[in-house]
């Protein structure tokens, strides 16, 4: 059927059905886009000392914060501590900012930022938890899998 | 002794609910009148022992009965009076028991205004209720019964409520939200009941029509209240995080935004009946998928409740029977139905579709973000990854400019087919007004930002719409000034509705561009030149409060040497569970608030602050109250009650059918 | 009647949504363990104490009252959860005994140091050996024992005030109440 002899309601249809599916098609493109870009991996402090955790890219990544491991500087708020897997695993987390209230050392902590060449995790965000019984879940998974594997 | 004749009631609430589900749907089917009528004493009967079990825990609060677990976990002699009432619904058990009870009180409200539904169909309506006041209440005695005593050792204390739930917001903030999640029961009971009845005709549009709205605009009225409480009880200023459970009370919103629309189109001209009935349905059955979502724990959020799996296994089976259920009847009972297909492209119909394609469109986003998590975790087998809010604010935010921009457009559209003049008119003039008197105001204001151009621009073009079609009204009376406060309430309020979102438009884009924010570390003495404004960090006193002790800080705000705002932030430490909080101090006003929040101490006497200037941020909440009041006076409107009497007319003839 | 096969799109919809539910709700849940050992007597034994070193411990030093046996350690990141737990539930006079699990001496002796110690006494299972006889999944457990030494019940994961006052509070006034 050639479009000129369309019947007026047909060729609306066919404008709906087409409108539709650009509508739709390039929405769910965008969309599956924008989800790609954000979306936050999370990795252990095993994964990150051993280089499979990406450098220079938004990642999570979280632990225990390591007894007498936080020092503060003296004039800003520059903030660095030590994460661990409980085992054999530790990295660096540098924060420029206010902590959460529930932070603290032995207690589980996730962060969001990245990670540089050297292997120090710049955090944009300290995530804070609003119980203090909580664990975060990716924390307790962690420290879990850490001890599950035989030590190096 | 009150405490177990509460779990009595609700155990009498139980039975109730089964003789409910039971006896009218029996009358429906047997055709027998008296067994319909007996439904309403039913429900009125359940609302009661609802109530009473409500009050019984209520009471166990105020006299501090730590024997109870529910009492002795979420409560303290020490907390304060109001404080020991809105506990009750400070944890999972008791939040859920309101939760039934909400449901219980609009059970109870359809007893009452529905005294002109046809027999058969109120039958219908309250059967499908009580098979969900069935659910409801079995739930909470299976799985969170608050009723249950520790005994024969119980403490001598209780642990306190959490701290952050000590506040005026969470006082009104679930109620308000749990009337509004639970009202959409109400048109998704009308729905279930039409297509079982097999009569999906224009009267249930018009049904549905108020108790939606009013449903719409107690979850408006919650979220709104949910979002300010954020704003100043998590202490760092951010009103919206596109945290799982504000998306699960955000997607029932946006699909019931677009039912509101819907049912008007099927009321006033028959047209998108069957997909009304699948909005009404799903509506409610996000409603119960975020329920799911928030106390099962398999999302984390702040807002979680503590994991419970067998909760969590209750409400997957209930949501698959209920939810799955409707669809099954949907699948079925919706073939064959025929609605109305002509109207234009440029009729109120066309612009209503592409408002609910939007809407949906948006919810399907935001329930995207909010389960990728889970199918991830399901596909890998447990690696674990969030959504970051930028994936919400790159999808999302597109959407509603678009629908924005139908907004300013629809104002104007009639039924059926509006005139091109008439939607066309004057147009070009109104969006070249708005961008200059947009440009100038920001430019001499606030610095240039193209984002915040288009947003004011498409806002002053959808206000001058809404002038525009006032005025269309005046002059369809030859120009009698006097119409303007002679229109109907549902108009009144459909005005409001978009006012209230245009408000919250300018609200949400000027904080967004124009706030400024600095984390400072301070010692006695110390000032801060932000936004314009001068703060000074005096010093740091210890004060003692009734179950806390507490830092507090005074801050000093000069704007150009004068001083605008004394401002006292605290670091309360909650002595029953030990725990932490920031109480930060506001500044409130109509075109900005000043923020101060006290992070941790430091050495030397120095504190860690953080400090804001947030413009227009109260502009979020007002204007969400504004579209919620529009919600509520448009119930009001005379035209429900006049047309209920007619369909009392129709009742002899629906019931021979 | 022409079937609408549009109509059914819904339920598929929701169908998938259900197995993507079901799916990520039932990944975890490590919480039913059925124990082999359920109402047989407590495996034999005889290795440190934690605190002091010289002195071995045996089955029998279980045996006289009902009492809750956890196993613990310093990596296990729940163990500190239900800390407070436990030293509400000592309080109650419920005697508890640890089990230190696959740890390290120095850092577990620091550790009950820091968040305290409710425990009656500890035993040191530096190899796991008791762990493998218990049929241990991973820390924390927690079992009741009664008067003679026979296990009554098993709870895997963290003892939460829930899981105390709805689980195991009822077993233990029940073992205590038969005696």
């Amino acid at each position: 059927m050639k479009f000129g002899v369309m019947k007026p309601h047909r060729r609306r249809k066919l404008f709906l059905i087409l409108f539709l599916l650009v509508v739709s098609g390039s929405s769910v493109g965008l969309t599956l886009m924008a989800l790609r870009e954000n979306i936050n991996l999370f990795y252990s402090p095993a994964e990150i000392v051993s280089g499979t955790a990406p450098v220079n890219k938004l990642i999570r990544a979280g632990g225990m914060v390591l007894e007498d491991s936080i020092f503060r500087s003296e004039n800003n708020l520059e903030v660095r501590f030590i994460v661990t897997d409980m085992q054999d695993s530790e990295f660096t987390i540098f924060y420029n900012g206010i902590l959460p209230d529930l932070f603290r050392e032995g207690q589980g902590v996730v962060a969001r930022g990245s990670l540089n060449e050297d292997g120090v995790f710049l955090a944009e965000e300290v995530l804070a938890k609003h119980d203090e019984n909580y664990m975060p879940p990716e924390v307790a998974d962690v420290i879990n899998q850490a001890h599950a594997e035989p030590s190096k | 002794m009150i405490i177990e004749l509460g779990h009595f009631s609700l155990i009498l609430a139980l039975g109730l609910s089964v003789v409910l589900t039971v006896i009218p749907a029996w009358g429906v089917q047997t055709t027998n009148s008296t067994l319909m009528q007996c439904g309403d004493s039913v429900a009125r009967g359940l609302f009661f022992f609802l109530v009473l079990a409500f009050l019984a825990l209520c009471y166990a609060f105020v006299v501090d009965d730590f024997s109870v677990d529910y009492v002795a976990n979420n409560s303290n002699s020490a907390l304060p009076i109001h404080f020991k009432i809105s506990a009750v619904w400070g944890a999972h058990e008791g939040s859920f028991l309101l939760w039934t009870l909400v449901l219980g009180a609009w059970i109870f409200a359809v007893t009452l205004f529905s005294r002109d539904l046809s027999l058969d169909m109120r039958a219908r309506v309250l059967s499908v209720l009580g098979l969900l006041a069935f659910g409801f209440t079995l739930f909470s005695l299976l799985t969170s019964n608050p009723f249950e005593r520790s005994l024969p050792v119980f403490p001598q204390e209780g642990n306190d409520l959490n701290p952050l739930l000590q506040d005026f917001g969470l006082i009104v903030h679930p109620p308000m939200l749990y009337i509004g999640y639970v009202g959409f029961a109400v048109p998704f009971a009308l729905a279930i009941a039409t297509l079982w009845s097999g009569r999906l005709d224009m009267a249930w549009a018009r049904w549905s029509r108020p108790w939606t709205n009013i449903a719409w605009a107690f979850l408006t009225v919650g979220i709104t209240l949910g979002s300010w409480w954020a704003y100043y009880e998590l202490g760092w200023g951010g009103w919206w995080f596109w945290d799982a459970v504000e998306n699960a009370s955000f997607m029932p919103w946006l699909v019931g935004t677009a039912l509101i629309h819907s049912l008007a189109s099927t009321e006033k001209r028959a047209v998108f009946k069957t997909w009304t009935v699948l909005l009404a349905i799903s509506a409610f059955a996000l409603s119960l998928l975020g329920g799911f979502l928030v106390r099962s724990g398999v999302l984390t959020s702040v807002h979680a409740f503590a994991q419970d799996p067998q909760r969590g296994m209750y409400i997957l089976v209930f949501l698959i029977i209920i939810v799955g259920g409707s669809l099954v009847l949907y699948a079925v009972r919706a073939q064959g139905i025929k609605s109305n297909t002509i109207f234009s492209w440029s009729s109120r119909e066309a612009m209503i579709l592409v408002n609910n394609l939007l809407l949906v469109v948006a919810t399907a986003v935001v329930l995207l973000g909010t389960l990728y998590p889970l199918a991830y975790e399901a596909a890998t087998g447990g690696n674990k990854l969030s959504v970051g809010p930028p994936y919400f604010n790159a999808v999302f935010v597109p959407v509603m400019v678009i629908l924005f921009l139908f907004m300013a457009v629809s104002q104007r559209s009639r039924w059926k087919n509006t005139k091109r003049e008439v939607l066309l008119k004057k147009q070009v003039i109104y969006v070249i007004g708005s961008a200059v008197t947009a440009t100038l105001l920001i430019v001499f204001l606030a610095s240039f930002k193209p984002y915040v151009l288009l947003i004011v621009t498409i806002a002053f073009w959808i206000s001058l719409n809404l002038l525009e079609n006032i005025l269309q009204r005046v002059k369809r009376r030859h120009w009698q000034w006097s119409a303007v406060f002679t229109q109907s309430l549902s108009y009144y309020g459909m005005l409001l509705g978009h006012l209230g979102m245009v408000i919250m438009m300018i609200g949400i884009c000027c904080t967004v561009y124009y706030s400024v924010e600095r984390d400072v570390r301070m010692v006695p003495g110390d000032e801060l030149a932000l936004g314009g404004y001068q703060f000074k960090f005096v010093g740091v006193q210890k004060i003692n409060g009734p179950n806390y002790a507490s830092d507090q800080a005074e801050i000093i705000v000069t704007y150009k040497g004068k001083e605008v705002a004394a401002l006292f932030p605290e670091k309360r430490l909650y002595t029953a569970r030990g725990s932490l909080m920031t109480e930060a101090d506001i500044d409130p006003g109509i075109f900005r608030d000043l923020y101060v929040a006290l992070g941790e101490p430091l050495a030397q006497g120095a504190w860690a602050v953080r400090i804001q200037v947030k413009p227009f941020v109260r502009w979020i909440w007002i204007g969400g109250l504004l579209s919620a009041l529009g919600g509520f006076i448009a119930v009001g409107d005379k035209r429900y009650r006049r047309l209920r009497r007619q369909d009392a007319v129709d009742l002899p003839q629906n019931l021979s059918a | 009647m022409i079937m609408n096969k549009s109509l059914i799109i819904p339920l598929l919809c929701f169908f998938l949504l259900i197995v993507l539910l079901w799916r990520s709700f039932s990944l975890e849940d490590p919480h039913f363990l059925p124990s082999q050992l359920i109402d047989k007597p407590f495996p034999k034994f005889n290795l440190e104490d934690l605190h002091s070193t010289s002195r071995m411990r045996h089955v029998d030093d279980l045996v006289g009252a009902v009492s809750l046996v956890n196993v613990w350690a310093t990596w296990c990141a729940n163990c500190l959860i239900e800390h407070p737990v436990l030293e509400e539930i000592s309080q109650n006079g419920i005697t508890i005994i640890g089990i230190n699990y696959n740890d390290n001496l120095l850092k577990a002796r620091a550790w009950l140091d820091r968040y305290g110690d409710p425990y009656a006494f500890h035993v040191q299972d530096k190899e796991g050996t008791l762990a493998i006889d218990l049929g241990v999944y991973g820390a924390p457990e927690t079992f009741i024992i009664d008067a003679s030494g026979t296990i009554r019940y098993r709870h895997v994961g963290v003892v939460t005030e829930r899981v105390w006052s709805q689980k195991l509070s009822p077993i233990i006034n029940l073992l205590d109440g038969g005696s």
